[in-house]
């Protein structure tokens, strides 16, 4: 326990050593970083070549990804590691752990990079820790099997749904405490927002369809419903989702029926599908926006989509059963 | 009340606890009470029994299923106003279980699960009929139950024997592994497997290779019936079929059999409404919620019992407790949409209350396969390419 403890001290003093030192060489280095849940790995790709660059292991079942506000560090949660593994960009190197409660599977980033908000699937809670320290400043108990948790962009409300009780929780960061239990369309999974936070929209697996919120009423405001050509409605089960910061694109993957759908946001109207691969959940935009990432969960790779053209460029093969996509571009 | 009946009513615990841990948002005003009703003795829960630990086999009774969901409703209550009570009776036959449900219907009780064999449940759901309630029935396999004896308020979250008997086919089919050895224990729930089985035999285009009875005997004179090497040396097949409700006889067949083929039915390879190495769509949160609570494994009917209180709670909530006759006609219809963690929208089929529902076919420990079979269609859902589709229906309401 000790001795753990001070390595892990060590470590954090080594990666701010490096952070200072190599703040400018890491910057924008054009990698891909893509979890993979059962390799334990990330792996990182050129941009550019689409060659692997680098796989680093990460703790059990690596899934929900998102950059530090200085994009310096990559944060990985591994599921069934129970923790948030840190990895130093400049240096593609896992640098140490954040202990998050059992089982988490999404979270978010303050705007300031100090807190973290963690899904625990299996204690039906979303924790609060505190990066800094790496230690829970508290647990707020929420519906069973919470997965998406996303702030509202002021940062003062924390969205989580309960995949279980069919629910979009909505909490007041400042308490700690529910401020409303909003019932939605069966198995919700993930957020997206409006730049001003006005609309919350919120992907439902089995509802098979976005249900949106009003941020400030925190009531139903509509439905975006889908239809692929050559599936089912049974076969339509929507899990990533992906705005444009103008809030007036909105890409969601639709599971099962391997297409991801294109909305406009202010009218509601599907634009466009676009088939990509099997089981297509994890959806991320790149920083100018041109391109769409999509990890394919069941045929291990990940779809890069042109997002002006609609047109899939290429597809990429990665580690197994691909989660989450990140770009430092 | 009849002298044998054994009544316990219990309370769920833990909904006062787990209702205090958030901010209230809408006081809880209503309670909405479901009973579970169970036999009492059930033979199918014998601890030599569940000692076998036979695949898609009970592991223990159901009840705990059904508390695991509704410490699942809390949240969802809350938001609507509701309360959700869970309630245990049990009784020594039919007649108690029927007393039972008269009781409580008139203390105002809507939603009953039943834990008990067929013939329990066809008596129990008959003397129900006409009343203002809905009876689960969660552990009762029979064919006969979702035809002939089919009753308008009494719905099925267990899959039948010929769901489970056509999903098997389907993968045999799959693995053109076309020519079957069909082995029958002396039970008539043995018989009623066996049926359905060569029933989803014809259906797919399998064939029956031989149907043999077996017994669980040492005694020389019946050695070619409790012989698995004398009971296998007949004529070639691919696979062995066995058809044994209760499972002693099965886990001896693999690796007795005279040919190197694999055993499927009850053993070897099995069609299960659940496995607990079932690990897409959240399955491994569900078995780790059972298995906390139960300190045991989930199994079929555990899946049933949860899968019926999450039945009443979704159309609880959808319908924001309507009366009886809007919920109940909610809860039927094509609209809902229930979360079993096997992927699909599932819901009740209208001309027979069975649960539609994926099958999974499992061993000990992997899900090999979930049926439907990628290939076997249907032209409306494919799920009903398993049991009982609207032509092949015998039930009038």
């Amino acid at each position: 326990m000790i001795r753990s403890r001070s390595t892990a001290a060590l470590h954090a003093l080594a990666l701010s050593v490096v952070l200072a030192a190599g703040a400018a060489a890491a910057k924008d280095t054009g990698y891909v970083f893509v979890s993979s849940e059962n390799d334990h790995a990330v792996t990182v790709l050129d941009s550019k070549t689409w060659q692997v660059v680098k796989t680093i292991a990460t703790g059990q079942r690596p899934r929900d990804m998102r950059l530090s506000p200085d994009r310096m560090a990559l944060y990985v949660i591994a599921s069934k590691g129970n923790r948030v593994d840190v990895i130093d960009i400049a240096q593609l190197k896992l640098t140490h752990s954040i202990p998050v409660g059992e089982d988490p599977e999404m979270f978010d980033l303050s705007p300031d990079g100090k807190r973290l908000y963690v899904s625990n699937e299996e204690d039906a809670q979303v924790s609060v820790i505190d990066v800094a320290s790496r230690k829970p400043l508290a647990q707020i108990e929420v519906g069973e099997e919470p997965e998406g948790v996303r702030l509202s962009p002021d940062g003062k409300r924390l969205y989580a749904t309960s995949e279980v009780a069919n629910m979009v929780h909505v909490i007041d960061t400042a308490t700690n405490k529910i401020l409303a239990n909003v019932v939605v369309a069966n198995r919700p999974r993930r957020f997206a927002m409006t730049p001003d936070g006005g609309e919350v929209w919120v992907t439902s697996e089995l509802g098979g369809q976005v249900t949106v919120l009003d941020g400030v009423s925190n009531k139903v405001k509509a439905k975006v419903t889908f239809t692929p050509k050559g599936f089912r409605a049974d076969d339509v089960t929507p899990v990533g989702i992906a705005m444009t910061r103008d809030g007036k694109t909105a890409f969601v993957t639709l599971g099962r029926a391997n297409h991801v759908a294109v909305v406009d946001v202010a009218s509601r109207k599907v634009q466009d599908y676009v088939l990509v691969g099997n089981r297509a959940w994890g959806a991320t935009l790149n920083r100018d926006e041109s391109l769409l990432f999509v990890a394919n969960g069941l045929s291990d790779d990940i779809s890069i989509v042109d997002a002006r053209s609609r047109k899939v460029l290429r597809s990429v093969p990665v580690g197994r059963v691909p989660h989450t996509v990140v770009i430092d571009d | 009340m009849h002298a044998c009946m054994k009544l316990f009513l219990r309370f769920a615990l833990g909904m006062v606890a787990a209702l205090s841990l958030a901010t209230p948002v809408a006081a809880a005003t209503t309670t909405v009470r479901i009973v579970h009703l169970e036999l009492d003795p059930d033979g199918r829960y014998d601890e030599t029994r569940l000692f076998f630990r036979g695949l898609a086999q009970p592991l223990g009774r159901p009840f705990a299923g059904a508390e695991v969901a509704l410490r699942e409703a809390r949240f969802v209550g809350q938001a609507i106003g509701v309360e959700f009570a869970l309630e245990r009776a049990s009784g020594a036959d039919a007649k108690a279980l029927v007393a039972a449900v008269e009781r409580l219907n008139k203390d105002g009780v809507r939603f009953f699960l039943i834990d008990a064999p067929g013939a329990v449940v066809a008596e129990v759901s008959k003397a129900a009929r006409g009343r203002e309630l809905l009876l689960f029935n969660v552990s009762a396999p029979d064919d006969a139950l979702r035809q002939a004896q089919c009753q308008p308020n009494l719905l099925h979250t267990l899959p039948n024997d010929a769901m489970r008997a056509d999903a098997l086919a389907q993968f045999l089919v799959s693995k053109k592994w076309r020519s079957v050895l069909l082995l029958e224990g002396p039970r008539p729930e043995d018989r009623l497997q066996a049926d359905a089985f060569e029933r989803a035999a014809k259906r797919f285009g399998l064939k029956i290779a031989e149907r043999k009875p077996f017994v669980l005997s040492n005694d020389p004179r019946q050695r070619d019936q409790g012989n698995v090497a004398l009971l296998t040396a007949g004529a070639d097949h691919d696979v062995v079929f066995v058809a044994d409700s209760d499972g002693e006889f099965a886990r001896s067949v693999p690796y007795r059999t005279v040919r190197s083929r694999p055993v499927v039915g009850a053993e070897g390879l099995a069609a299960a409404a659940w496995s607990w190495a079932w690990e897409r769509h959240g399955a491994p949160q569900l078995n780790a919620r059972l298995e906390k609570h139960a300190a045991r494994k989930m199994a079929d009917p555990d899946w049933a019992a949860w899968m019926a209180v999450k039945a009443v709670v979704e159309a609880v909530v959808r319908t924001q407790n309507a009366p009886f006759a809007a919920l109940a006609k909610y809860l039927k219809g094509e609209e809902i949409t229930l979360d079993g963690f096997k992927g699909n929208r599932l819901g009740f089929r209208a001309w027979d209350n069975q649960l539609r529902q994926p099958v999974l076919l499992a061993t000990h420990n992997a899900v090999i396969e979930r049926a439907p079979i990628a290939g076997f269609l249907h032209p409306t859902n494919n799920l009903d390419t398993l049991g009982f589709d609207q032509r092949d229906s015998r039930c009038a309401f």
